[in-house]
């Protein structure tokens, strides 16, 4: 091989720096977008290779003993779904019908797996967005406390925790809260999302709080409210560690820098030197942080929802996998994916539309 | 690289609290992982007639739902967890830098695709993947290390890539090729030993999330099945009994504590480092 300096082509996470000519801004929105929708088919690569490399035969599990024993029935089987075909048709096959919404049946609930994920999903939704909201007010305050009082006393022991928050193992979280906070204290209400007896709000959202709140069921909502404070701050644990930590690094490095101390010099009282010239440009990519730490909310939904019986995707995505039902599984990744691809993406692009200095390059 | 003065000085961040509490708790699992045999009161398999006895005089941290001793079920627990999150990052190490190092070294379309592919893994949230493929493989602790090393690779290759894209082009690489030296030998020899401190550190940083990964797919049932004394399936157990707080407490402690080591660790090792390597562990 002959020796040359290559140009480094700059990959999508470099190109925020690269010049470009025309509309920047739009010309990386397109390109974000189509980064996206690569990744996404790679997803589906991804889940079906999953599905194939499984031993075992579909057919054997899906049919009956006596079913199996008639090789008529097996090989119609098989031409319904396609399985007779070769293994690349199969994955067009598979695109086609997920194009469709359609993820196949599962075998657990013989039902198609789009219609048990439309009913789980608002389920861990719910408990998601309340795990952020808990993250970012918890991690945002103790990350800038961490900063300001560096190497203090009151900084390591923040330190400390957000350490230990990551390093916390969720399904003994949950099982360790559950024990005390229901089963000792009675503080909260046990499993669910709500009281046993208690009908579900009118569907609306699928999210019971809200859903409560607008039929104006207050007592529902409260109800409901109890149910998910404890899944939600234990799914935030770790959420709250990550975001402290990264909140406490942007702020210091921001603290460095000349305009800080400028701010400093003129007189402005700490407090507004924090809140106009440190937050304003910290949070920009602590929100980039708290978009992509929203899509781990969801995968680690599965660790908690177990625990306390919350009927979300998280759960069934586990009951898939002890049953070895790989639709059901591979439509809760391509669902979870789908969310997390397209986090980044919003983030990504609205990280664009905020830094004047990141558009005009 | 990692500065040997700035490891060992006075100022040295092992002094910090964080460091010794790190570094001593990891000391002691090996420890206990080594000695398991004459710290366990009692065999981890062997059951006894009365189940659940609480935390007391014939058991320190009680007995589980088939009368095994917690106690000697969790020492023996670092013998099976200890080991294998060295394998686990030796695994996820050695093929998410060879593939980082391919790609970032050769360029072109060979980068593209590798890279594309891992930011197809990337994007694939850890553990539902890891799920996944633990499922298909068949629930076993042997497919839950390669489900974890499927998951966790893609973190060294784009560390790994970065790094060698900023030091292929150095004066030294360049001397080197210019003496003759071949491709591999210049990825191994020349590229290497720059780049292994940083890829080090971020084992350490590593650990602790494929310990935690490996023991929630036993807790799930897909990793280690019984009678294995694995910490994540005596936190199952403990689930199962959520009333008899001891069968899952003492478990769970036992992997919080050594996920906490790595991560006590590594995050000061990241200290240690200079700023441009800490910041390519950052992004």
């Amino acid at each position: 091989m002959s020796f040359k300096n290559e140009i480094i082509e700059p990959t999508p996470v470099d190109s925020k720096l690269s010049a470009g000519v025309g509309s920047p801004l739009l010309r990386f929105v397109v390109k974000r977008i189509a980064i996206g929708i690569l990744l996404m088919l790679g997803i589906t690569l991804i889940s079906f290779t999953v599905t194939q490399v499984v031993p075992g035969d579909p057919a054997a599990i899906n049919l009956g003993q006596s079913a199996m024993s008639n090789p008529e029935i097996v090989a119609r089987w098989k031409h319904e779904y396609g399985l007779d075909k070769p293994v690349p048709e199969q994955y067009i096959l598979y695109l086609k019908k997920l194009l469709h919404g359609d993820m196949g049946i599962s075998q657990q609930s013989q039902r198609p797996v789009r219609t048990d994920l439309a009913e789980y999903f608002p389920a861990t939704l719910e408990l998601a967005l309340v795990a952020i909201f808990f993250s970012l007010i918890i991690g945002l305050f103790l990350g800038v406390i961490s900063a300001i009082r560096r190497d203090r006393l009151s900084d390591q022991i923040i330190r400390f925790f957000s350490l230990a928050g990551v390093s916390m193992p969720t399904f003994w979280t949950s099982l360790v809260v559950f024990y005390v906070f229901f089963f000792k204290l009675g503080w909260f209400p046990g499993t669910g999302r709500l009281d046993p007896g208690s009908d579900d709000p009118t569907h609306l959202t699928g999210f019971f709080t809200i859903d409560a709140l607008i039929h104006g069921q207050f007592a529902l909502f409260w109800q409901a409210l109890a149910h998910i404070a404890m899944p939600a701050f234990v799914l935030a644990i770790y959420t709250i560690g990550l975001l402290t930590r990264f909140t406490r690094a942007s702020v210091l490095e921001i603290l460095g820098n000349d305009y800080v101390r400028a701010a400093r010099a003129k007189g402005l009282p700490e407090w507004l030197v924090i809140k106009r010239h440190v937050m304003r440009p910290a949070l920009l990519s602590i929100i980039t942080v708290a978009g992509v730490a929203f899509g781990s909310l969801l995968a680690g939904s599965v660790l908690v929802e177990n625990v306390f019986s919350w009927p979300g995707i998280g759960q069934y995505a586990f009951k898939s996998a002890i049953g070895l039902d790989l639709p059901g599984i591979m439509g809760v990744s391509v669902v979870v994916a789908g969310v997390f691809i397209t986090m980044n993406l919003i983030v990504d692009i609205l990280y664009r539309f905020i830094d004047p200095t990141l558009r005009t390059q | 690289m990692i500065p040997m003065k700035k490891l060992f000085g006075k100022s040295s961040p092992w002094r910090q609290p964080l460091a010794v509490i790190g570094v001593s708790l990891l000391t002691f699992w090996i420890l206990v992982a080594i000695f398991a045999p004459w710290l366990a009161p009692h065999s981890p398999l062997t059951q006894e007639a009365t189940i659940l006895v609480p935390p007391g005089h014939a058991h320190i941290f009680g007995s589980d739902q088939v009368g095994r001793d917690i106690l000697s079920r969790v020492i023996y627990g670092a013998r099976v967890t200890l080991p294998l999150s060295l394998l686990l990052v030796v695994l996820s190490m050695t093929v998410g830098s060879a593939i980082g190092a391919i790609a970032g070294y050769f360029g072109g379309a060979i980068d593209s695709i590798l890279m594309r592919f891992t930011d197809m893994v990337l994007a694939f949230p850890g553990i539902i993947l890891a799920m996944a493929v633990a499922a298909a493989l068949g629930p076993q602790l042997r497919n839950a290390v390669i489900a974890v090393v499927i998951v966790s690779w893609p973190t060294y290759a784009r560390v790994v890539r970065g790094m060698i894209l900023s030091s292929k082009n150095s004066e030294y690489v360049t001397a080197s090729r210019l003496l003759g030296s071949s491709t591999w030998r210049t990825l191994i020899v020349d590229l290497r030993p720059n780049i292994s401190g940083t890829v080090i550190v971020l084992g350490a940083l590593q650990a602790g999330d494929a310990v935690l990964t490996l023991s929630g797919l036993s807790f799930l049932g897909l990793g280690a099945q019984p009678p294995s004394a694995e910490w994540g399936a005596m936190v199952s157990s403990g689930a199962n009994n959520f009333d008899k707080w001891w069968v899952g407490v003492f478990p769970g402690l036992a992997i919080l504590t050594t996920v906490l080591a790595f991560n006590f660790i590594g995050d000061t090792l990241r200290d240690v480092l200079d700023p441009r390597t800490a910041k390519a562990l950052r992004d």
